[in-house]
């Protein structure tokens, strides 16, 4: 089974753990993003996240299909939160079983590392001192567009 | 002139005051759109924006068609 879902409402680690595991695995990986309560020194309240989720979806299942193609790992699952999120809430899972734990945790390094880059997700933080901005977007106001002018 | 349907997402859909709109352009690729779209709503100056036409990504020069949908995806930050 590899798998790549979006959803709006949290869900249980474990009952997907559950999916996951099958006899011809001896290792178990997973990875938990939560929500932190600071960032580049300022004060996070909550979060909110938005997909573009038709894009989402086929860029996440590229992800997990490239990573059962170069690591011999048995299933893979990842879910990514939507909407409204409080200080340690699960934002994001991942799960891989494999025959043995080296395959188990490249995969799911690569799988997390690449959600992070290419899924069309953003973040938007509300800080204690009444701003919020758009993760990795007003930071970059300054710099040079790389699409044509 | 081509009607396209364009939707905004993140700090882009907040410049835009809108998720989406039908929109009769004489931009014929992407990067003219972007440049028509972001002078109307004010959009920012960001690192990477990448295209998407028709719910898969696309080129900044790719011919738009009668009835396209695009998307302007400002950098992503999910995880």
């Amino acid at each position: 089974m590899i798998e790549f879902r979006i959803s709006e409402n949290s869900f249980e680690p474990e009952t997907e753990r559950g999916r996951i595991a099958e006899p011809s695995c001896g290792g178990y990986v997973s990875f938990e993003g939560w929500v932190r309560d600071c960032n580049e020194g300022q004060q996070v309240l909550r979060l909110e996240y938005q997909a573009y989720e038709a894009l989402a979806l086929k860029e996440g299942r590229r992800i997990m299909a490239e990573a059962s193609k170069r690591f011999p790992i048995a299933n893979a699952c990842c879910i990514h939160r939507v909407g409204e999120l409080e200080i340690g809430d699960l934002a994001v899972w991942v799960g891989v079983s494999a025959g043995h734990r080296d395959e188990a945790f490249k995969a799911c390094r690569y799988i997390i590392d690449e959600i992070k880059h290419r899924v069309p997700v953003w973040k938007k933080e509300h800080y204690a001192s009444g701003d919020s901005g758009w993760v990795n977007c007003e930071a970059c106001a300054n710099h040079a567009n790389d699409q044509p002018a | 002139m081509n009607k396209l349907n364009i939707q905004y997402f993140a700090v882009l859909r907040e410049c835009a005051g809108q998720d989406n709109e039908l929109l009769e352009t004489s931009a014929t690729t992407p990067a003219e759109l972007y440049a028509e779209l972001k002078l109307r709503h004010k959009f920012p100056e960001m690192a990477t924006v990448k295209v998407a036409i028709n719910d898969e990504f696309g080129d900044w020069q790719a011919q738009l068609q009668d009835g396209d949908s695009v998307v302007f995806i400002p950098p992503v930050a999910g995880g």
